[in-house]
C-alpha cells in the first residue's frame, strides 16, 4: 500500500529578551547554576509576575512576519501540572486567546516547487528549567535559569507531507525569526525546539491517522531522522496489523533510537484557567503599526529582491536570502561590484566555501562584504582575471587587504599589453616544436582543444597575470597562421 | 453530587496530596457536602452572562526589559530542603 | 497606655511623653505576660522591634519623623518578612525565613514603623475561626471559649487584648471583617487593588486584598495611609492617587444615603444582631443620613461561586508548596511523587487539602464549565447588583456576621455550617469592593460587628461614615480587657 505522511510541528522559540517573561532576571545563556532565578521565578510564596514589554514587541513582531492576526486581546492562563523545573506548579501560557492568531509561511523545496504551511497560532509562554540528570547519589538536580525565559510556542496545521517538507519549513522559520530579531536561532542552546506531530495515512484518504508526538528535537538533522524513523515505524505498525498509539516519544540523536516517554504515561488533566495575576493584554492599531516599522526585510521580500533586481534564479535567491546576514552580505556585494550574478556566484562559492573549511559563520566572516565587491569590480575591470581573483581571495581572507593593495603588493595585475603578450607567445611557440606539429596535424575542428596546452605555457611564463582573452587570440592566430 | 471513594483518589493524585486510607471516609463525605452546596448555582440561568476574572476592569501593565534581579542564589536556597553545586535535589526525574 | 489609639500614641510620640522604645517595650512585656491566654501572635520578633523603635527615636530626634514613625503595630503571618519566620500558619512553612520583604511590610519600615512580631491566622487564611493554625487556635478576648474568627483572628485577637494598638489583615472572603466584628474592632478591607498584593502569600489571587485592623476609623485611615498605593511588582494594584484618609474623617453626613439590603435580613440572621444593626442605622439617621430598604438579589449565591472560585485559585496558588526549594519535606521520599504526595499531604492542615481538592475538582476536564466557568458568571450577576445598588445609595449596611464568636470546636466537623458564616462578607470579594466592619452593639456580652460597603475607591467615605459613627458612639471603645 501507498503511505502518505502527515505532519504538523509545534516550535518554541526562545524570544532574546534581556529578561525573563515575569521577572527582571536575567536570561544568559550558560551562567552558574540558578544564579539567574529570582524570587519570582523560583515560585517563592507571595512573589508575582509582572509581564515584559519587549516578550509582547518580538511575539507580535513574530505575528506580523507570517502575516498572521495579531490577537488585539490575549490572555494569560495556568497550566497545570508538577515538575520539578516547574517551580509554580503550573505554567503560565496562553489558550483560548492567544497573541498571535492564525498566519502562514510559504516553503520552496529542492524541485522547485512552494507549499504555503499554515500557522494555526502562536501564543507566549514561560519555558521550564532544567533537570540535570547527572547522578547526585541517586537524585536530579534542578536547575531554573532557564524558568521564565520568555517562548513563543508556534502550533502549525498538519500541512506537510515528508520530512523534507518539515525541514523545509523548521528552516524558513528559524530564518523568519532571526530575521526579525526576535530569536538568536542558537539551536545546541535550545533557543528553537521542535516537538514533531506524525501520522500516517493511505494515500488519498482524507482522514488523519493517530498522531505521535516527538517531542524536543533540536537539531534539522535530528529531525529529518526522527520523522523519516517514525514514518517507518508507523507503516511497519499498521503493515503488520497493529494500532498506533497517541504517545509522547524521545528522540536520541545519537543513538539514533526513538522510544515512548514514561513520565506522561498518564492521561493529563492540566486545569487551565485564566491567571488571576495577570491581566488581559491588550493591542491597539497604533502599537502594531509601530512594531510593523520596526520589522526588517524578510527572508522573501529579500528573495524576490534578489530576483528582480539581480536577476538570480530562484534557488539562488532562496540560498542568498536564507539567513538575514547573508542577504544583507550579498546584497552589498552585488551593489559594490554591479553584477548580481557574479557576486551570487562568489558568495556561494568561493566564499561559502572558505566558510565551511573554516568552520565560520558568514556574519564573522574575515572578508568584509565591501572588500569581496571591491575584488569583484577588478574583475570586471579585467584588472586581473578570475583565477588571480581567488588568488587575491586568498590573501585577503589570511593577511587582510583591500583588492587594490593585494593586487598592487603582489603585483598581480593583468598584462593586456598585446605586444608583450606577442613576444611571449612566439616564445612559447618556438619552443614547443612537437605540440606545433601536432597542431598543425590536427583536423580544424580539434584544435581548439589543442590550444589549452599553448594556452597553459604563456601563464606559466606571465605568472598568470596575462589577459586570458588575449592570450586566446593572440595564440590562434599565430597557431593558424602557421597552418597555412 | 456525591463523590465515590475513587472520585476523592483521583483528585488527590492529581493534587498530590497524600490522603491516608483512615481518612478517606471523611473526605469524601466533607467533599461531598461541599460540592452540594455548590451545586445551588446549576439553577441560576447564566446565558449570555461574561465570566468575571478579574474585579476590575483593567488591562495589563507591561515592565521594561530590564535587568532588576541580580544574583541573590545564596539568600534565595537558605530555605532549600536540599542543595548540592547551587542545585535544588530531588529523587530521580524520569522522563 | 494599653488603651491608647494609635492616633493618641503617635500624638504621645510627638509630645514626646514617651519614646518608641519604652512604647514598645511595654508592648513586648504585655505580649510576653498575656498572650497565653490568647494565642494571638505565632512570632514575637523583640529583637527587631526594640531595634526599629531605637531607629524611630532616632528618627524623631533629628526631626525626620512621619506620622507613622515609632508606631507599634503587628502584621499578619501571611506577609513575607525578611529574616523572619513566616509561616502562614502552616506546617509547610514553619521553618520558612522570608529572604525578601512584601511591598506592605516594605511601606510600612519606609515609614518608620514597628513590628513587634507575627499574629496568628488559619492556615493560609483558610478558614473563619482560627482553628486552622498550625499553631493552635487563637482565641476570642471577650471569652476565650469562643473563636476570634478568621482569617485574621491573631490581628483581630492581639488588637482587641490591647496587645498591639493596631495590626494588619487578609481579607479573602470576610477575613478582615468577620474576626474584626467577633472581636470587637474595627477593619476595612480596601478595594481590590488598593493595597499591593507582593509578597503578601496568595491564598485566593483574584479575591486577597490586605487592610488595616485597629480600635478606630481613625486608625484605619492612618495605617490606610501607609498601605494604599500602586505597586508595579503586582500587575492587578491599581496606579490611582492615595487620597489622606484623615482629612475627610470629619465630613458630615448629612444627605448620606444608606441602603439596607433585604437580603442581609432574612431569617438565617440572629435577632440579636438585626437588632443591633437597626439601633445603629437609627444612629446614622440621627446623623442625617436617609436609609432605604435596597435588593442584592443574587447575594445567597455568594456562597457556592465563592466556594468554587477560592478554592480553585488556591489549588494553583498552592501547588508550589511542593517540597523542592522551600518548605517543609518529608523524610526519605521514595521517588519524585512520594516527595510530592507526602510532602503536601503532611505539610497541609485538613481544610487546605479539603480547598484544594474541591478547586482541583472544579477545574478538572469536563468540570470546569459546570463549575469555574459557572461561578465567574454568577460573579458577574453578584457584580451587577452591587452596580445597581450603588448607582442609588452611598453606602450599603448591614451586618457582618449571623452571629456573634461562637465556641472553639462548634463548626469544625462540619465545613458547610463553618462557610456559611461568611455569607454576608464573601459577596464584596467577587465583587472586589471595599467595606468595612465597625463594633455596634453587644450580644450578650459579645461584640457585634455592623458591615458598611462602598463603591470602588470609596474607602474615604467609609472611614468617614465609620468615623462619625464612632464620634457619637462608643462601641469601639467597649474593651475586654479589666482595668
Amino acid at each position: 500500500m501507498q503511505w502518505e505522511t502527515v505532519i504538523g510541528l509545534e516550535i518554541h522559540v526562545q524570544l532574546s529578551t534581556r529578561t525573563k517573561i515575569f521577572s527582571g532576571a536575567s536570561t544568559a545563556f550558560g551562567a552558574e547554576p540558578n544564579t539567574q532565578a529570582c524570587a519570582v521565578d523560583l515560585a517563592l510564596p507571595g512573589t508575582l509576575p509582572v509581564l515584559n514589554a519587549e516578550a509582547v514587541r518580538k511575539a507580535v513582531a513574530f505575528g506580523l512576519a507570517v502575516d498572521a492576526e495579531i490577537g488585539k486581546r490575549s490572555v494569560f492562563e495556568r497550566k497545570n501540572y508538577f515538575y520539578p523545573d516547574l517551580p509554580k506548579g503550573y505554567q503560565t501560557t496562553q489558550l483560548a486567546e492567544p497573541i498571535v492568531g492564525p498566519g502562514h509561511v510559504d516553503i520552496s523545496l529542492d524541485d522547485g516547487s512552494s507549499r504555503r504551511v499554515r500557522i494555526h497560532h502562536a501564543h507566549l509562554e514561560e519555558d521550564a528549567g532544567k533537570s540535570l540528570h547527572e547522578d547526585f547519589h541517586g537524585m536530579s538536580g534542578i536547575d531554573l535559569n532557564r524558568a521564565g525565559t520568555p517562548l513563543i510556542e508556534i502550533v502549525t496545521e498538519p500541512d506537510m507531507r515528508s520530512a523534507e517538507e518539515a525541514v523545509a519549513f523548521a528552516r524558513k522559520l528559524h530564518s523568519i525569526v532571526t530575521s526579525i530579531g526576535i530569536c538568536d536561532g542558537n539551536m545546541a542552546e535550545g533557543s528553537m525546539r521542535f516537538d514533531v506531530n506524525v501520522s500516517v495515512r493511505p494515500a488519498g484518504s482524507d482522514t488523519l491517522g493517530t498522531r505521535t508526538e516527538t517531542k524536543n528535537l533540536n537539531s534539522f538533522r535530528f529531525m529529518e531522522e526522527a520523522i523519516e524513523l517514525e514514518v517507518e515505524r508507523q507503516i511497519e505498525v499498521i503493515e503488520s496489523g497493529g494500532e498506533i498509539v497517541q504517545e509522547t516519544r524521545l528522540y536520541n540523536g545519537d543513538t539514533k533510537v526513538a522510544r515512548a516517554m514514561r513520565s506522561k504515561e498518564e492521561a493529563n488533566d492540566y486545569r487551565y484557567f485564566p491567571c488571576p495575576d495577570l491581566l488581559p493584554v491588550i493591542i491597539d492599531d497604533s502599537y502594531i503599526e509601530a512594531v510593523r516599522e520596526t520589522l526588517p526585510m524578510l527572508p522573501d521580500q529579500w528573495k524576490s529582491l534578489f530576483i528582480e533586481q539581480y536577476g538570480l534564479s530562484e534557488y539562488d535567491a532562496s540560498v542568498l536570502s536564507s539567513t538575514p546576514v547573508q542577504a544583507a552580505y550579498y546584497e552589498e556585494v552585488a551593489k559594490r561590484c554591479g553584477d548580481g550574478k557574479l557576486a551570487a556566484n562568489w558568495v556561494m562559492g568561493e566564499l561559502a566555501k572558505y566558510l565551511n573549511q573554516n568552520d565560520t559563520e558568514i556574519g564573522a566572516s574575515p572578508v568584509a562584504a565591501e572588500q569581496l565587491g571591491g575584488l569583484l569590480e577588478r574583475i570586471k575591470d579585467d584588472t586581473i582575471s578570475g583565477n588571480i581573483a581567488k588568488k587575491v581571495f586568498e590573501v585577503m581572507w589570511s593577511e587582510g587587504g583591500s583588492a587594490d593593495e593585494i593586487i598592487e603588493a603582489k603585483g598581480l595585475k593583468q598584462v593586456t599589453d598585446t605586444g608583450a603578450i606577442e613576444k611571449i607567445v612566439d616564445e612559447v611557440i618556438a619552443n614547443s616544436d612537437k605540440q606545433v606539429e601536432q597542431y598543425k596535424a590536427a583536423p580544424v575542428e580539434k584544435r581548439g582543444k589543442m590550444l589549452g596546452f599553448f594556452m597553459g605555457q604563456v601563464m606559466k611564463a606571465t605568472g598568470g597575470k596575462a589577459n586570458p582573452g588575449a592570450v586566446t587570440g593572440i595564440l590562434k592566430q599565430k597557431l593558424d597562421a602557421l597552418c597555412e | 453530587m456525591a463523590l465515590e471513594r475513587s472520585d476523592v483518589e483521583k483528585i488527590a493524585h492529581l493534587a498530590r496530596l497524600q490522603i491516608r486510607e483512615d481518612e478517606i471516609p471523611g473526605y469524601t463525605g466533607n467533599l461531598s457536602n461541599i460540592l452540594a452546596l455548590v451545586d445551588q448555582l446549576q439553577a441560576v440561568d447564566t446565558d449570555g452572562v461574561e465570566p468575571m476574572s478579574h474585579p476590575l476592569d483593567a488591562v495589563q501593565r507591561l515592565r521594561a526589559d530590564e535587568v532588576t534581579e541580580p544574583d541573590q542564589r545564596e539568600a534565595l536556597q537558605a530555605a532549600a530542603p536540599a542543595v548540592e553545586n547551587g542545585l535544588f535535589l530531588v529523587p530521580k526525574v524520569i522522563e | 497606655m494599653f488603651d491608647k489609639t494609635l492616633a493618641e500614641l503617635a500624638g504621645g510620640l510627638a509630645a514626646g511623653d514617651f519614646s518608641s522604645v519604652e512604647l514598645t517595650r511595654s508592648y513586648l512585656d504585655r505580649i510576653k505576660n498575656e498572650d497565653a491566654a490568647y494565642n494571638s501572635f505565632i512570632t514575637v520578633t523583640e529583637e527587631q522591634a526594640l531595634s526599629q523603635a531605637r531607629a524611630a527615636d532616632e528618627r524623631r530626634a533629628a526631626g525626620q519623623a512621619g506620622a507613622f514613625t515609632g508606631l507599634p503595630i503587628a502584621h499578619k503571618d501571611i506577609f513575607c518578612t525578611k529574616g523572619v519566620r513566616t509561616s502562614c500558619a502552616s506546617r509547610m512553612l514553619d521553618n520558612f525565613i522570608a529572604p525578601y520583604d512584601a511591598t506592605l511590610i516594605g511601606r510600612f519600615n519606609d515609614a518608620g514603623a514597628v513590628m513587634l512580631g507575627k499574629t496568628n491566622m488559619d492556615e493560609f487564611a483558610m478558614g473563619s475561626s482560627n482553628e486552622s493554625s498550625f499553631y493552635g487556635p487563637s482565641r476570642n478576648p471577650w471569652d476565650t471559649e469562643r473563636v476570634p474568627g478568621g482569617s485574621s483572628g491573631g490581628s483581630a485577637a492581639a488588637v482587641a487584648a490591647r496587645l498591639a494598638p493596631a495590626a494588619t489583615g487578609t481579607d479573602t472572603g470576610g477575613s478582615i471583617r468577620q474576626p474584626a466584628a467577633l472581636c470587637g474592632i474595627t477593619g476595612l478591607k480596601p478595594t481590590y487593588g488598593r493595597v499591593s498584593r507582593y509578597g503578601m502569600i496568595a491564598y485566593a489571587s483574584s479575591l486577597d486584598q490586605a487592610g488595616p485592623m485597629a480600635r478606630t476609623a481613625e486608625d484605619c485611615a492612618l495605617m490606610l495611609g501607609v498601605m494604599a498605593g500602586f505597586d508595579k511588582m503586582d500587575s492587578t494594584s491599581v496606579d490611582r492617587e492615595v487620597p489622606d484618609y484623615r482629612l475627610t474623617l470629619n465630613d458630615s453626613l448629612e444627605g448620606l444615603k444608606i441602603g439596607l439590603p433585604k437580603e442581609y435580613f432574612a431569617a438565617d440572621l440572629n435577632p440579636a444582631i438585626a437588632e443591633q444593626v437597626h439601633n445603629a442605622v437609627r444612629e446614622f439617621e440621627k446623623l442625617g443620613a436617609t436609609v432605604k430598604e435596597v435588593s442584592l438579589p443574587n447575594s445567597a449565591l455568594s456562597v457556592p461561586a465563592y466556594y468554587i472560585i477560592a478554592p480553585a485559585e488556591a489549588s494553583s496558588n498552592l501547588s508550589r508548596f511542593d517540597g523542592v526549594r522551600y518548605g517543609y519535606r518529608c523524610e526519605d521520599a521514595r521517588d519524585l511523587e512520594d516527595l510530592y504526595k507526602r510532602s503536601r499531604g503532611e505539610g497541609f492542615g485538613d481544610e487546605v487539602k479539603r480547598r484544594i481538592m474541591v478547586g482541583t475538582y472544579a477545574l478538572s476536564a469536563g468540570y470546569y464549565d459546570a463549575y469555574y466557568r459557572k461561578a465567574q458568571q454568577v460573579r458577574r450577576l453578584i457584580q451587577q447588583d452591587f452596580a445597581a445598588v450603588l448607582a442609588d445609595v452611598d453606602v450599603i449596611m448591614g451586618p457582618t456576621t449571623p452571629q456573634p464568636a461562637f465556641r472553639l470546636g462548634e463548626k469544625t466537623s462540619d465545613p458547610v455550617q463553618m462557610y456559611m458564616e461568611d455569607i454576608y462578607t464573601l459577596a464584596l470579594n467577587l465583587a472586589g469592593l471595599p467595606g468595612m466592619s465597625i463594633p455596634c452593639g453587644q450580644s450578650n456580652g459579645l461584640p457585634v460587628g455592623l458591615q458598611i460597603i462602598g463603591d470602588y475607591f470609596s474607602e474615604a467615605k467609609l472611614l468617614n461614615v465609620a468615623h462619625r459613627f464612632q464620634q457619637a458612639t462608643d462601641w469601639h471603645q467597649q474593651s475586654p480587657i479589666e482595668g
